[in-house]
């Protein structure tokens, strides 16, 4: 699967344009945290890379061919949670897969102990807390043991215990060998959990480093000011 | 005879028990359950196949069902006839003037309320869901299922309705059961009939346990439906 390389991706919805030629490598180990203002193309090329859209123009080449079919999962910001059970719900994930039902609730029972959840297995989902519910959605996703994992901003508006518990399951996943593409807006949790990061504005990838220089010394003025946080929501083109 | 002793008449005869009100009320609920147990089944698929299915013709089955929705029962009832009667394609099977043939119009009116319905609420889940169910490879069957168990407090409007067109549509019925007496009379057509001869306390009295069946029904389903939104959101 690994090395994955976006090659001029563009992504121009009825002609306005969202990612402006994004060239890009990565490997296949560590946490990679994707930076920039609101509107730089962060989600977008999350939805891009596990093919939820498609490029105007450019490729994305996988190291063994074509995109996989299994192996890249994606957690979103406000996930899925169906009326069930948080163990049901955590389950999903492997019914595509055709893992009979009762090996299915086994390995959902086991990975919520993993994401502590155990305790409320049996309640409905949708009245877990906001981090209870990125918990369950990362344990969903976790379940699928995939070899690459897209999280679009998963601790967004949760406090900061929630947040450490998320950060806890970010790193146990990494440690499991999956490797993961994340966004946040959260500079602290860039520096916490990343091993390098891809600073987007305005379509284009202006910066990729390892955290510590990206954070030390900054590329681009543009880099700097934004962690500075005096970066305006939207760049002159 | 009196509005109110009319009335008087009519709780007499619930009171009592009586006979041919029984037997029709019970033919009634066989056979508006069988028709909307039928249709529940066909139904609810059909509306969460044209909420999540990409496929040509999509869009002309959307407004055929939404359509047929509004269709006037005697409609259906003459064209279940014809399918039914000895010259019909489905003659030889002689079903014409039976519960059968009622409940196959009652099915047949029911299907498209049910399905329009089941389509509107599997849409909306459809909206907020396709992109995870996308990213999880969710086969199209896979996200069907899920989404109809994921909705499926919120359709049991559509069973409502559905029961509640077939236990009260008299057009249909009427053609196809023929009004027979200890056969193919129900709730609507015995209404209809004792009205018309002006036996109005057996009328009242039906009218009555309708109301009061499709009322017992309903404040079930709420009941359940409210149960059910506390329990799981």
């Amino acid at each position: 699967m690994f090395p994955v390389r976006l090659r001029d991706v563009r992504f121009e919805p009825n002609g306005r344009t969202v990612l402006d030629g994004v060239d890009l490598e990565l490997g296949g180990e560590g946490i990679t945290l994707l930076l920039g203002p609101n509107g730089a193309g962060k989600s977008v090329l999350l939805r891009t890379l596990c093919g939820l859209l498609q490029p105007s123009a450019g490729t994305i080449e996988w190291a063994d061919g074509p995109r996989p079919e299994t192996g890249v999962m994606m957690v979103f910001q406000h996930p899925m949670m169906i009326r069930a059970s948080v163990l049901e719900n955590v389950s999903l994930g492997l019914k595509p897969l055709g893992v009979p039902r009762s090996e299915r609730r086994r390995r959902a029972e086991r990975i919520l102990e993993r994401v502590a959840l155990s305790d409320r297995a049996h309640d409905s989902a949708r009245h877990l807390s906001g981090g209870e519910q990125q918990r369950l959605a990362l344990a969903r996703a976790w379940l699928t043991r995939p070899r690459l994992l897209l999280l679009d901003e998963p601790t967004a508006s949760l406090d900061p215990s929630a947040t450490a518990e998320v950060e806890r399951i970010i790193r146990e996943i990494r440690t499991d060998g999956t490797r993961i593409v994340m966004t946040t807006h959260n500079l602290g949790q860039a520096t916490r959990l990343g091993d390098d990061v891809i600073f987007l504005s305005g379509g284009k990838v202006r910066e990729h480093a390892p955290v510590r220089r990206f954070f030390a010394q900054p590329a681009s003025e543009e880099a700097r000011l934004f962690i500075q946080g005096e970066l305006p929501w939207k760049l002159p083109l | 005879m009196t509005f109110t002793s009319t009335f008087a008449e009519a709780f007499s005869l619930i009171a009592s028990l009586d006979a041919r009100v029984a037997e029709i009320v019970l033919l009634s609920v066989q056979v508006s359950g069988t028709a909307v147990l039928l249709g529940t089944l066909v139904g609810l698929p059909l509306g969460a196949v044209l909420a999540i299915g990409r496929w040509p013709g999509q869009q002309t089955g959307t407004v055929l069902v939404n359509a047929l929705m509004g269709a006037p029962s005697v409609v259906i009832g003459v064209t279940v006839y014809l399918l039914l009667s000895r010259s019909g394609p489905f003659g030889t099977l002689g079903l014409l003037f039976s519960p059968t043939a009622m409940v196959i119009a009652q099915f047949v009116l029911v299907v498209p309320l049910m399905a329009a319905i089941a389509r509107q609420v599997v849409e909306d889940a459809w909206q907020r869901y396709a992109e995870e169910l996308h990213v999880m490879r969710f086969s199209w069957w896979h996200s069907l299922t899920t989404l109809l168990y994921d909705c499926r407090h919120s359709l049991l409007v559509a069973v409502l309705a559905g029961l509640g067109r077939a236990m009260s549509e008299v057009g249909a019925v009427m053609i196809v059961g023929g009004n027979i007496d200890g056969l193919t009379r129900v709730m609507t057509t015995a209404i209809a009939l004792e009205t018309a001869k002006g036996d109005l306390p057996l009328a009242i009295a039906l009218g009555l346990v309708l109301i009061g069946v499709i009322l017992v029904l309903n404040a079930g389903a709420q009941v359940l439906r409210g149960w059910a939104m506390k329990r799981y959101g």
